[in-house]
């Protein structure tokens, strides 16, 4: 390795780990701020208003100016109990929500979200709930830990390179002013340096050097270890996460019977008033045609054909019907030959590339052709493209199928059923649905489905 | 003329039996299964085959597998495909060769025993005769994409889903109550508007037809 590859590697993230890390001291004071707001109104409603209860059960002369203020200081802590405490402990929350994002983004150090789910509409939730929520949730004490712990020791590896670089500019400027040919003993008295031996300018210059070049060193390391220590408190415990997924697998199964079923009653309702229907229409013309057949065979044969085509349209019907329950071409061929089937009904010019080394399970193959149908659906009537690419793949466990199409973009997600529809079908099997949909295009749909081929 | 039939379902294949023999087919042989078809078309060297595309033991495209199968081993073996549901995909896989003598029908159209067995006399001779739902799917995606079939004015239209479905001049005119000049006046204006080499050979007509819809 070459001498400027390390320098590089060793100071030039220095100035922005430095940056960094004092947007983490921001963000930890605000924390901190916020810490404060929640410790201090119990805090005093308790000291005033115990205080308050002292004095009466002594009976030391209740009233006076000291009772006044008792009260006044306990009402004040309640109060702000009341209307303060909860939403300083979300600012927390979101706070060190933050901190996790920009762990991961700046120092590369994922920190899983820790909280349990919240209420479906927190903000219409009474004040008893809301903190019986907050105080529940193990995640609201990790936060406050987290503030306590980066408080005492994360303050540390912050502010060391922070003072280094600090101090190091402070020694710099008393040699820089006199080179530049200012006199510096004025100076002296604002800026004094006597901590620094020697007091001399070169000397100065050097010591400002070391230690800023110090600071810019040692920024990166101390910034990871700030962030390893965030993952050490704030990552979600087991129990967390097993709620979570307990949760998660609630909802999907719930979900997914509600489609079964609903699914049920559609085949049953269509084969109702379709298939079913026309072979009773069927019986009755072919009875008609029976007893006209000696009388009248001609009206008898007008009668037979007509039973003749009802039967194509009840197989018409069925045809549909089977389509839309498990496509005969999946059924023969597997996914990516049903999805070329697809592109070819689609009035779109739908190319499809990939391949897949085997059959992902049934019920997973199922849910991506119906997803992949949807989506070249969605593509033909609202996006405006006239051609789709469809790309499908297995790759590190998990089935992995893009959508692309060339319309001019900025499709909602969070309009329209049709999108959430798939995400749903495709939770299911904890399968992931990513819509990508910049002004001007293109629109990219990724699904993805961990599942192994067989 | 000599048919081998591939059909598991018991009641449809003797319904087939029956209703070729009543047009006059000879039916050399009618199997259940794949592999008994191959053997049977070894053997017999019918004119025309018709074969159910869902065959066991699979269960799946079993029939059009086996039938691929024997135009491998027979190159120009007439074959009829029929099935439950037409997809595009296995259409093309019958063309792919470029050979003709394919023919690939929902199974409903045994229904019309006249246009039915016109099909297969199609299909022996050399012809193709394509599901009206396949060509009616290839043409509803050609016009979405608004590319010369748009110019094409109604008659014309109808003239070239007949011609895709693999009839000749004559049974188009025939269809459409016209004379056969009219059917070769529409034809020629529809090769012009679509930019495709013009042919005096029906069959080669219909699969450039085809090509160009399937593109």
């Amino acid at each position: 390795m070459s001498g400027t590859a390390i320098s590089r590697r060793a100071f030039g993230g220095g100035p922005l780990a430095l940056a960094r890390a004092v947007a983490f001291l921001g963000l930890m004071i605000a924390g901190i701020a916020a810490l404060i707001v929640v410790i201090a109104p119990p805090l005093l409603a308790v000291l005033g208003l115990g205080h308050l209860l002292q004095d009466m059960l002594t009976r030391q002369g209740v009233g006076g100016d000291e009772a006044t203020r008792d009260l006044a200081g306990g009402l004040a802590g309640l109060i702000c109990c009341r209307f303060v405490l909860p939403r300083a402990l979300l600012v927390i929350r979101s706070l060190a929500t933050r901190t996790r994002t920009l762990s991961r983004r700046w120092c590369g150090v994922p920190i899983g979200s820790a909280y349990q789910p919240p209420p479906a509409d927190p903000r219409r939730l009474g004040y008893l709930q809301r903190m019986s929520w907050l105080v529940n949730d193990v995640g609201t004490w990790q936060d406050l830990l987290w503030l306590a712990v980066s408080a005492v020791v994360g303050s540390v590896l912050l502010i060391v390179p922070v003072m280094l670089v600090g101090v190091g500019v402070v020694a710099f400027i008393v040699p820089a002013l006199s080179l530049a040919g200012l006199n510096i003993d004025g100076l002296r008295d604002v800026i004094p340096p006597p901590a620094f031996p020697g007091n001399t300018p070169a000397v100065l210059f050097v010591i400002g050097l070391a230690l800023v070049a110090l600071g810019l060193w040692t920024a990166p390391s101390m910034l990871r270890g700030y962030a390893g220590l965030a993952r050490f408190v704030l990552s979600p415990s087991e129990q967390a996460e097993l709620e979570l997924r307990v949760m998660h697998l609630d909802k999907t199964r719930r979900e997914t019977l509600d489609t079964g079923a609903a699914e049920l009653r559609r085949i049953e309702r269509d084969l109702h008033d379709g298939a079913q229907a026309r072979l009773v229409a069927m019986g009755l013309t072919l009875d008609a045609a029976g007893r006209l057949i000696d009388t009248d065979p001609a009206a008898a044969r007008a009668l037979l054909i007509e039973a003749r085509d009802a039967s194509a349209k009840a197989l018409a019907e069925l045809r549909d019907l089977v389509r839309g329950i498990h496509p005969p071409v999946l059924a023969d061929r597997g996914l990516a030959d049903a999805v070329r089937a697809l592109a070819l009904d689609s009035p779109l010019r739908v190319t499809v590339t990939g391949a897949l080394a085997g059959r992902p399970p049934a019920p997973v193959e199922s849910a991506a052709y119906f997803a992949v149908s949807e989506l070249l659906t969605n593509v033909a009537k609202h996006s405006g493209a006239h051609a789709a690419e469809v790309d499908l793949r297995h790759s590190s466990g998990a089935l992995r199928i893009s959508v692309r199409d060339n319309g001019p973009g900025g499709a909602d997600p969070s309009r329209g059923t049709g999108l959430r529809g798939i995400e749903r079908r495709v939770a299911a099997f904890d399968g992931v649905l990513v819509v990508s949909s910049p002004a001007g295009g293109p629109t990219v749909v990724t699904l993805e489905v961990p599942c192994a081929l067989s | 003329m000599r048919v081998v039939i591939a059909e598991d379902l018991f009641l449809l294949r003797e319904g087939l039996i029956r209703l070729l023999e009543a047009y006059g087919f000879e039916v050399a042989a009618a199997v259940d299964n794949g592999e008994d078809f191959l053997s049977a078309v070894r053997t017999h060297r019918p004119d025309v085959a018709v074969v159910d595309v869902r065959l066991p033991p699979s269960f799946t495209d079993e029939g059009l597998r086996a039938a691929l199968a024997a135009r491998g081993e027979i190159p120009g073996l007439p074959i009829l495909v029929l099935s439950q549901y037409v997809e595009q995909l296995y259409a093309r896989e019958l063309l792919a060769d470029g050979a003709g003598a394919v023919g690939y029908l929902l199974k409903d159209r045994v229904f019309d025993g006249d246009q039915f067995t016109d099909a297969i006399k199609r299909v022996a001779d050399g012809g193709t005769a394509m599901d009206p739902e396949v060509i009616a799917r290839l043409l509803a995606r050609n016009v979405a994409a608004e590319g010369p079939l748009a110019r094409l004015s109604p008659r014309e239209r109808e003239v070239l889903e007949l011609m895709a479905e693999g009839r000749s001049n004559a049974a188009i005119a025939q269809r459409l109550f016209v004379t056969e000049r009219a059917v070769a006046k529409h034809t020629a204006a529809i090769f012009t508007k679509l930019d495709l080499q013009q042919s005096d050979d029906d069959n080669r007509r219909v699969l450039a037809v085809l090509a160009y819809l399937g593109r």
